[in-house]
């Protein structure tokens, strides 16, 4: 490994986003003809590195070097045009062009009234193809390719500008197995070509399969490289958390009553299989595991948004059938989803219609909205979780992350429900409101109310739940009693390994 | 044969189908429907609308819309009329680019309305279609530019031909829809302009000046559109204020939706926009034969519109799923 030539010198190299570090002072060299692991948790600063080497991003500060140059990567064009291509999960391509267009675009000379070469553009994306080995007819359109094949697209772009870095982020979890045989052996081709590659994956089955180096970022910062049969799992585990533990105590813990939900043997085949679980009322589950694990999959099947193919769900102790949300809110269900933009508020109206939303029988109970009960009923909602507004009418996207979060919440205990199912709800919210959702949370059980907390954040998870569990892959891997759990023991089910691997 | 070239075969053989089917009820009733007469007439009244047409076709495969092309041509055709009147003895060919030029410039303000401030081209062209209508009553005083005003060799026109007894008229509004192929199908614009449509976050990814595409594509809707003005100029011999260019831009974006280019962007041929132009033109011949007052005919165009994108969407659905199943 030593032998080989320096392809890539990452000096230093560090990003702030609104003023929070993401990237830290990163050093990393790549060798030429090597495959190179990238590891880290959920926020670990992996995608960013791999964005900035690609010119999506533009460092904060640092240095890169390609063959011993300084460069500027200022634009994905630039990138291209020194050979370093980024392989996205689900790659963006001109659905409505042809294969060969995908593959060639971008790279074309003239000027924009100059002939298009057709016969050319249709046999080099010909051989690139099947350099790759993959046989797909170059002058279909993109759309309705599978994932995999879009990837291969992908990836002949890449040769087509003769990349000699080529990133693939997270490209094997929407991949069927064989499709993943199929993207390695094409990896492994590409490193005999001397190609670089940078492999960013949560699986350490795969990594151990196809890596020669393995990079641990935590926290925005370069933990360790190590060749990777130097290097155990349950190390590269420990690398990846070492989180200092942030102190936030739940005030206390609130008495465990009967049975709110149970759920067994939920399954949808592609999101999660044989999900079982019992959450009593003034209970906190915590639903831990990495992005794509299945958590959020679960909670939607809850609230009926995409309900599960098979499996009983019951309420209170009686069956139920979910197959819409209005259905689960009718059950006593709330649901404060993940993507606060795009699923939680209505950013256009105001505070108050925000607020109020959930709840047209209360405020309109005679078919009209009665501006006066909404008006009180939203008034008595900010007093409650302490908003911070200007007016309640206010456009919601006026207010801070931490506010609009608070009055989503507001919003569904305004339907008074029994069981309240957050989906990373302090994601991008400052320090100070955690801590007082945290209070909320902890409160809500207090008040009998049982709840389902998703969070990738394992200090959240350790100090506000009374039982932990842990889904990978799809799969409920691990449950922790609150005394027992760590961060080790979490991330060691959370993290899909050798056996386990589906 | 390609999967690609089928998909675009299918969808403008399903137009044809419709004009066949068409031609074939409307001659049961009338079957001096079914000669070359009536062909003519066809093809008489589509020669403005195909120019339109394939204008409105690139704006649309770029994911914008132009609603003023109807007041751009109004505007150009004025002053060229305005032109003619104040300079009796200028030289009538001149006529062309100066509405050329003034359509271009009508369309580049659109371009640059949409480019600059990023403003939706949906809003920008309502703005300037009422702009661009009422700047041609002030030019013009609210007067019409009368028949004794354009020159004999324009009028004629619409009624010589150079060859095979074909007019000018039409020949030019083929020969646009040819240079319309060419850019769309083999120019870097063209493909350029699609991959814009399909995926505009993607496009400055990959190297595309937006800007420059979206500015060249408004400025050729403009400059077209200015053709078809001094064309109308040509086929009715005057020009007015208030009629002249009103719902063009209905009739080009029915002719260019009906012939299959998505208003999402990304899709659409010159093929199936000729043949949408002409199922247009068929129905418009068909209801005079028919009986069916003029007043009923923005009903009917209306209808046609929606049975298009109707057949359109189940066709889309079929082959969805046939192409799922052959790359699964």
């Amino acid at each position: 490994m030593e032998g080989l030539p320096m392809l890539i010198e990452a000096r230093g190299i560090s990003k702030q986003f609104g003023g929070v570090d993401v990237l830290s002072d990163v050093d990393l060299d790549l060798h030429a003809g090597e495959i190179h692991a990238l590891l880290g948790e959920n926020g670990a600063g992996k995608s960013t590195f791999a964005k900035i080497l690609a010119g999506i991003h533009r460092p904060t500060r640092g240095k890169l070097r390609l063959n011993g140059q300084p460069v500027d990567v200022s634009s994905p064009i630039a990138a291209q045009k020194l050979g370093i291509a980024l392989i996205h999960q689900e790659p963006i391509s001109f659905p409505d062009l042809s294969v060969a267009e995908n593959i060639v675009m971008g790279r074309q000379a003239g000027g924009l009234l100059s002939r298009v070469p057709w016969a050319k553009i249709i046999a080099d994306a010909r051989r690139y193809l099947d350099m790759l080995g993959v046989s797909l007819d170059v002058t279909r359109p993109m759309r309705g390719l599978s994932i995999a094949n879009q990837q291969m697209v992908e990836i002949a772009r890449s040769l087509a500008s003769d990349s000699k870095l080529i990133i693939m982020d997270e490209p094997t979890a929407p991949l069927t197995p064989r499709e993943v045989d199929t993207l390695f052996n094409i990896a492994r081709r590409l490193r005999e070509e001397g190609r670089t590659i940078i492999f960013i994956s949560h699986r350490l089955e795969e990594v151990r399969m196809l890596c020669d180096r393995v990079t641990i970022f935590r926290d925005g910062a370069h933990i360790a490289t190590q060749t990777i049969d130097s290097i155990s799992d349950d190390e590269i585990i420990k690398l990846m958390i070492g989180r200092t533990l942030k102190k936030y105590m739940r005030k206390h813990m609130a008495a465990i009553g009967e049975t709110a939900l149970e759920v067994s043997n939920l399954s949808l085949p592609g999101a999660f299989e044989d999900v079982s679980f019992t959450l009593r009322r003034g209970e906190i589950i915590g639903l831990g595991g990495l992005v794509g694990a299945g958590r959020t999959d679960v909670a939607r099947a809850l609230f009926g948004v995409a309900p599960a193919a098979s499996g009983q769900i019951s309420i209170g102790g009686v069956g139920a059938t979910i197959n819409k949300p209005s259905e689960a809110i009718e059950l006593g269900l709330s649901f404060v989803p993940e993507d606060r933009a795009g699923h939680g508020i209505f950013s256009t109206l105001s505070v108050e219609h925000n607020l109020t939303a959930a709840i047209p029988n209360l405020i309109a109970p005679s078919g009209f909205i009665s501006r006066k009960r909404e008006h009180g009923i939203s008034s008595q909602a900010v007093d409650d979780l302490s908003i911070r507004l200007a007016s309640l009418r206010q456009p919601i996207v006026e207010l801070s992350g931490g506010n609009q979060q608070k009055a989503i919440l507001a919003r569904w205990l305004l339907t008074e429900p029994k069981i309240l199912i957050l989906d990373e709800p302090t994601r991008g919210i400052d320090i100070g409101v955690k801590a007082e959702f945290y209070d909320m949370i902890g409160d809500l059980a207090e008040a009998g109310r049982a709840i389902l907390l998703i969070s990738s954040e394992l200090p959240e998870l350790l100090s506000l739940c009374d039982r932990i569990l842990v889904m990978s892959e799809g799969r409920i891997t691990a449950e922790f009693p609150r005394e027992t759990a760590t961060q080790e023991s979490i991330m060691q089910a959370a993290v899909p390994r050798t056996g386990m691997a589906a | 044969m390609t999967l690609l070239r089928s998909i675009f075969l299918r969808r403008e053989a399903g137009i044809l189908v419709m004009i066949v089917i068409f031609c074939a009820v409307v001659g049961l009733y009338k079957p001096q429907f079914l000669t070359g007469q009536s062909l003519r007439i066809v093809l008489l009244l589509t020669p403005l609308i195909m120019i339109g047409a394939m204008a409105q076709m690139l704006v649309l495969i770029a994911r914008h819309v132009d609603l003023s092309i109807g007041s751009m041509l109004g505007f150009s055709a004025m002053v060229v009329g305005l032109m003619y009147r104040e300079y009796p003895d200028i030289y009538w060919l001149l006529g062309f680019p100066v509405a050329i030029l003034t359509g271009a410039v009508l369309g580049l303000g659109n371009g640059l309305l949409v480019t600059l401030f990023r403003l939706p081209s949906i809003i920008v062209t309502l703005g300037t279609l009422s702009l661009y209508r009422g700047l041609t009553f002030i030019i013009s005083d609210a007067r019409q530019i009368n028949r004794s005003v354009i020159p004999t060799e324009l009028k004629v026109m619409s009624r010589t031909s150079p060859i095979f007894d074909v007019p000018w008229i039409i020949l030019i509004a083929f020969a646009i829809a040819l240079m319309t192929f060419v850019i769309a199908r083999h120019t870097q614009l063209g493909r350029q302009t699609y991959a814009l449509g399909s995926n505009p976050e993607a496009a400055p990814l990959r190297g595309i000046d937006v800007t420059k595409v979206t500015l060249i594509v408004f400025t050729l809707a403009g400059a077209l559109s200015g053709l078809a003005g001094i064309l109308y100029a040509s086929r009715w011999g005057f020009v007015n204020p208030s009629n002249t260019g009103a719902g063009f831009e209905f009739q080009v974006i029915a002719a260019v939706v009906i012939g299959g280019v998505s208003i999402n962007g990304g899709v659409g041929t010159v093929m199936g926009t000729v043949l949408g132009v002409l199922l247009l033109g068929c129905v418009a011949a068909a209801l005079p034969l028919l009986g069916i007052p003029g007043s009923t005919q923005n009903a009917i165009y209306g209808a046609v519109i929606l049975i298009a994108l109707l057949i359109d969407r189940s066709v889309r659905q079929r082959g969805a799923i046939s192409m799922s199943r052959t790359t699964s």
